[in-house]
C-alpha cells in the first residue's frame, strides 16, 4: 500500500484547456476532458511518432520495432505507444534504452501496470518519459477502455508507424483514428504470405506511407512536425546533425553485421548455418535443408547453440531458431 | 487324518511359502477354512468340493478343516485351489501319505477338475527353489514360466485326474512318464522377435533431430520429451525406441517376466519375456493404474514398463496427481506401495518418453498460424508439473512433415544400425560404472558428476558461458553434462568436448517455455 501511495503522489491531473495540456491533443475531436499524467509530457517542439503493431509479433517485427525505436530516439524523436506486449513495448523499450524519451497511453489508471509482464518498461517510462491515461488512478484495464485509448495514442503523435498487423487487428483502430485526426500513417511492409503483415500490406495498398529507410523516414517526420508547428522549428537544426549521423542505426542488416563477417573468417561452417537462419523461426530440420553441403546432425545442434552464445541467433523454442533481432 | 501341502503366495514381486494344512475328522459334517483368507480364497471351498465330486472323488461326510499358514498374512488369489484339493485327497487316503511331500502345488480348479492358469508362478517357484524345494506342480499353461528357474523340477498338470495318477504312482520313472518335468533352455527365444514385424526407424521419414534425440536417450537411458503438433510422428518415434535398445540381459529378462507373471499378463506358454517392454497408457489413466495399487496391490504401468519404455502421449492431459506420483519411481527406480496391512515394492526402472503439443492449437511458436494467447499457452504448459520436467534430460521439438519430405527417397537408417551404436555406447558405460549402483549416464547423480564427467578447461569455460547466457539452474547444468557424456560415448570419445556440450545444451528442456 505504501508504494501505491507514493505512486499516486506523482500523478497530475490536466484539464482540457489547461496551458500544460498537450497541444496536439487539444485539436483532435473527442479529446479527453481530463488527462492523468505520471512523469513528463511529450515536448511540443520535438516530433512524436507512435510505434504500434501486433502483440504476438514475429522476430522480424521485433527487429524492426527495436531498430526503429533506437533510431527515433537517437534523432530526438519521442516515441508514443500503448505499452502493450509485442511491437508497442519493444519500440518503447528500445527508445528508452537508447537514451530517448517515450510516452505510454494506458487503458487503465496510470498507477496500474498492464500488462504485468511490462513492469520493467513501466518503471523506465516513469523516469525516461511519461505515462498518460484519461482514466482515474486505480481504474482496472477493462477491454472497452482500449479502443478509446488508441485515439490518444494517435492524437499525441505527428506520425503513426505500423510495424506488424494481422488482417483484423486492433492496430487498425489506431490507424483509423489517426486518419480521422489528420495524422500521417507509415507502414512497414512484410511478406505477402505472412499473416502478421497482411494488415500492413493492405494499408500500403490503400495509400499509406511506405517505411523503407529510417533516414528518409526521419526527414519526413521532421518535415511534418515543422509544417504542423512552424513556430517551433527552432530545434530542428540541432537535431538534424544527429539524424545524418545515426539515421541508419536501425537498418543494420545481417549482411552488414561485423560479427557475422568475423565468423565467416573463423569458421565457414558456422557462418553457413548463420546464413541459413531467417527472422521467421525455422526448425533445425528446415535449417538443415537450407545448408549448401551436407552437415552432420551433431554439428548442427551444436552450431546453433554456438550462434546463440555469440548473440547471433535465438532459440525461439526447443527446436526452432531464428536470427536474433534485438541488439 | 491330517496332511500338509506346500504352496506359495505373492508379496509384491517376491513370494513366500504357505503350507496348506487339511484335517478330516469325526464330527458334524462341515467344511471350514481359516488363515486370514481373502474372498477368492474362501470361495475355493466350493470350487474344490464340486471339482472333486465331478471327477468321482466324493467327500466323506466328516468335519473338514483347512488352515493356510502363516495365518497372519492375508491370502489372495485362486492358486490355493490345487494344494487344498491335494491336501484333502491325501487326508482321505487316495494316495500314499507323504507322496506329495516336498512338492509345491499351485493352481486354480474349474468345476470339472481342470487346472487353470494363475498369476505369479515365476516368483513363487523361484522362492521355492531358494528354500530348497526340488519339485513343483503348476498349471500346464504356466509350466514354461516356472521352468526357467534352475534347480527345481517343474511339472505342468492340466487336470486333477492327471495329477492324481502322478501322485498314486510309486516309482520315479512312472511319475516322470505321467507328468514330465519341463525344461526351458536359456537361449530359447520365447517371444519371437520378428524383426520384420517390429516397427523400424527406417519407416520414419525426416525428423532427423528427433531421431537423434531418441538415439541419445536410448544410449544413456535418459528421459525424453517430444513437443510437436499432432501428426508430426511423436508416437511413431516413441514406439521405435525399444527397438534401438539392446536386448534384455538374462537377469533383466527374469525381472521383467516376474512383473508380468505377477500381473497375470504373460501369454500362455511363455517362458521368458525377451522384448523390451513398451507401455503407452491412455491419458485418462488413474493414479493407481499408473503406479500400481488397489487394496491388494498389482503392478501398475510403470512396473510393466520396467527395463523398457513408458510412453505418455498428450502429457498435459494426464491427471496432475498421476504425473506427480512418478517422481519417486523416476528417482529410485522402484515404487513402494503402502497399505494399512503392509508395504509392497515393485521394480520400475523405466525410460520415460513423453509427447505433447506445444500449445492448445498445436502450432506455437509459428505465430503466423498459432492464435493461442500467451496466458493460454502458459496454462497449457503449466499443466506439466515442474518436478517431472526436472527429471527429463532431453527435449526435442518436432515440426509437421510436409508432403515433399514424405516422398523424398532418402536412405534412412534402420533400427539395427542405430542399435549397434547404442550398444557400443552402453558398453562404455558398463565399463565406467562397473561395481557401482549406476548403470547408465542417466543415473549419474550430481555428487558423482565430476567423477564420471570431468571437464577440461575449455569445456568448463563453455559451460560457464552457457550457464550465464541460458540462465541454467544447477540441475539443468548437470543434465547438460550428463547428456554430453552420452553423446561423447556415442561418438566413441573418452573426453567430453565442447561440441558434445553444445549439442546437449541444444536438447536441454528449457523451462522458459513453460513458465
Amino acid at each position: 500500500m505504501e508504494e501505491r501511495g507514493k505512486t499516486t503522489e506523482g500523478i497530475r491531473i490536466l484539464k482540457r484547456g489547461d496551458r500544460e495540456y498537450p497541444g496536439r491533443l487539444q485539436e483532435i475531436p473527442g479529446a479527453p476532458e481530463e488527462l492523468y499524467v505520471l512523469g513528463r509530457l511529450p515536448e511540443e517542439d520535438r516530433p512524436t511518432v507512435a510505434v504500434i503493431g501486433a502483440r504476438d509479433c514475429s522476430e522480424y517485427g521485433r527487429y524492426v520495432a527495436s531498430g526503429l525505436g533506437v533510431s527515433l530516439a537517437r534523432n530526438g524523436v519521442q516515441v508514443i505507444s500503448g505499452m502493450a506486449r509485442g511491437i508497442d513495448g519493444i519500440g518503447q523499450a528500445a527508445a528508452l534504452d537508447a537514451g530517448g524519451s517515450s510516452f505510454a497511453v494506458l487503458g487503465s489508471g496510470v498507477d496500474v501496470c498492464y500488462p504485468a509482464g511490462n513492469r520493467g518498461l513501466y518503471e523506465k517510462l516513469k523516469l525516461g518519459g511519461g505515462i498518460l491515461s484519461e482514466y482515474p488512478p486505480g481504474t482496472p484495464p477493462l477491454s472497452h477502455h482500449f479502443p478509446p485509448r488508441n485515439r490518444i495514442v494517435s492524437g499525441l503523435s505527428d506520425v503513426v508507424v505500423v510495424v506488424e498487423a494481422r488482417e483484423k487487428s486492433g492496430t487498425l483502430i489506431t490507424v483509423d483514428m489517426a486518419l480521422e485526426q489528420g495524422r500521417e500513417v507509415y507502414v512497414v511492409p512484410g511478406r505477402v504470405t505472412d499473416p502478421l503483415s497482411v494488415g500492413c500490406n493492405r494499408l500500403l495498398k490503400l495509400g499509406a506511407g511506405l517505411l523503407l529507410d529510417p533516414g528518409e523516414f526521419l526527414e519526413e517526420v521532421w518535415r511534418i512536425c515543422d509544417s504542423r508547428r512552424p513556430e517551433a522549428g527552432s530545434g530542428r537544426a540541432a537535431e538534424q546533425g544527429a539524424a545524418g549521423e545515426g539515421g541508419r542505426g536501425g537498418s543494420r542488416g545481417p549482411a552488414e553485421n561485423p560479427a557475422a563477417d568475423r565468423l565467416a573468417a573463423e569458421d565457414p561452417a558456422l557462418a553457413a548455418v548463420y546464413r541459413a537462419l531467417d527472422f521467421t523461426p525455422g526448425s533445425v530440420d528446415q535449417i538443415r535443408e537450407r545448408l549448401p553441403a551436407a552437415f552432420r546432425e551433431e554439428q548442427l545442434g551444436a552450431s546453433l547453440i554456438r550462434l546463440c552464445l555469440e548473440g547471433l541467433a535465438i532459440q525461439v523454442s526447443p527446436g526452432q531458431f531464428s536470427m536474433k533481432g534485438t541488439d | 487324518m491330517y496332511s500338509t501341502i506346500l504352496s506359495g503366495a505373492l508379496l509384491g514381486v517376491s513370494a513366500y511359502l504357505v503350507s496348506v494344512e487339511v484335517d478330516i475328522a469325526q464330527g458334524l459334517p462341515g467344511f471350514s477354512m481359516v488363515g486370514s483368507l481373502g474372498g477368492e480364497v474362501r470361495e475355493s471351498r466350493e470350487r474344490v468340493t464340486v471339482a472333486l465330486k465331478n471327477v468321482g472323488l466324493t467327500l466323506p461326510p466328516r468335519k473338514i478343516t483347512v488352515n493356510l499358514s502363516p495365518a497372519d498374512i492375508r491370502k489372495e488369489g485362486s492358486a490355493f485351489d490345487l494344494p487344498i484339493a491335494v491336501g484333502m485327497l491325501e487326508a482321505m487316503g487316495y494316495f500314499k501319505q507323504g507322496a506329495a511331500g516336498n512338492i509345491l502345488f499351485l493352481g486354480e480348479l474349474g468345476l470339472d477338475g481342470e487346472i487353470k492358469r494363475v498369476r505369479g508362478v515365476l516368483p513363487i517357484v523361484r522362492e521355492a527353489a531358494a528354500k530348497g524345494i526340488r519339485q513343483c506342480v503348476v498349471p500346464a499353461a504356466n509350466v514354461r514360466e516356472g521352468a526357467v528357474i534352475p534347480g527345481i523340477q517343474v511339472r505342468g498338470a492340466g487336470h486333477i485326474r492327471e495329477l492324481l495318477g502322478f501322485l498314486e504312482a510309486d516309482r520315479e520313472e512312472d511319475r516322470e512318464g505321467l507328468l514330465p518335468a519341463v525344461q526351458v533352455s536359456e537361449e530359447e527365444p520365447s517371444v519371437r522377435e520378428d524383426e520384420e514385424n517390429m516397427p523400424d526407424f527406417s519407416q520414419v521419414r525426416g525428423q532427423e533431430t528427433a531421431k537423434r534425440a531418441a538415439e541419445i536417450a536410448a544410449a544413456g537411458f535418459h528421459n525424453l520429451l517430444m513437443v510437436g503438433p499432432p501428426g508430426a510422428g511423436k508416437s511413431m518415434i516413441a514406439r521405435r525406441i525399444p527397438g534401438i535398445m539392446p536386448g534384455l540381459t538374462p537377469e533383466e529378462s527374469l525381472e521383467v517376466t516376474s512383473v508380468y507373471s505377477v500381473a497375470g499378463l504373460l501369454e500362455e506358454g511363455t517362458a521368458l519375456v525377451r522384448a523390451r517392454p513398451f507401455q503407452s497408457p491412455h491419458h485418462t489413466i488413474s493414479l493407481a493404474a499408473l503406479v500400481g495399487g488397489n487394496a491388494s496391490p498389482r503392478p501398475g504401468m510403470i512396473s510393466l514398463a520396467h527395463r523398457g519404455v513408458l510412453f505418455l502421449d498428450e502429457l498435459p492431459e494426464f491427471q496432475r496427481a498421476a504425473l506427480d506420483s512418478l517422481r519417486q519411481p523416476l528417482e529410485e527406480h522402484k515404487i513402494q506401495i503402502c497399505r494399512a496391512w503392509g508395504n509392497v515394492t515393485y521394480p520400475s526402472d523405466f525410460m520415460l518418453v513423453c509427447a505433447m503439443n506445444p500449445c492448445p492449437c498445436g502450432f506455437y511458436p509459428d505465430r503466423s498460424r498459432c492464435r493461442c494467447t500467451d496466458p493460454g499457452i502458459r496454462r497449457y504448459m503449466g499443466k506439466v508439473s515442474g518436478p517431472i520436467l526436472d527429471r527429463i534430460d532431453l527435449c526435442v521439438e518436432l515440426q509437421p512433415v510436409d508432403i515433399a519430405g514424405l516422398k523424398k527417397e532418402r536412405r534412412t537408417e534402420s533400427s539395427k544400425e542405430i542399435r549397434e551404436r547404442v550398444q557400443k555406447a552402453r558398453e562404455r558405460q558398463k565399463e565406467r560404472f562397473a561395481g557401482t549402483k549406476c548403470r547408465f549416464n542417466g543415473d549419474i547423480e550430481g555428487t558423482n558428476l565430476e567423477r564420471y564427467c570431468p571437464l577440461g578447461r575449455e569445456e568448463q569455460a563453455l559451460m560457464e558461458r552457457l550457464y550465464h547466457s541460458m540462465q541454467l539452474s544447477a540441475r539443468a547444468y548437470h543434465r547438460i553434462v550428463k547428456v554430453a557424456r552420452t553423446i561423447a560415448d556415442l561418438a566413441g570419445e573418452e573426453e567430453i568436448g565442447t561440441t558434445h556440450l553444445m549439442e546437449a545444451a541444444f536438447y536441454r528442456p528449457s523451462t522458459e517455455y513453460w513458465r
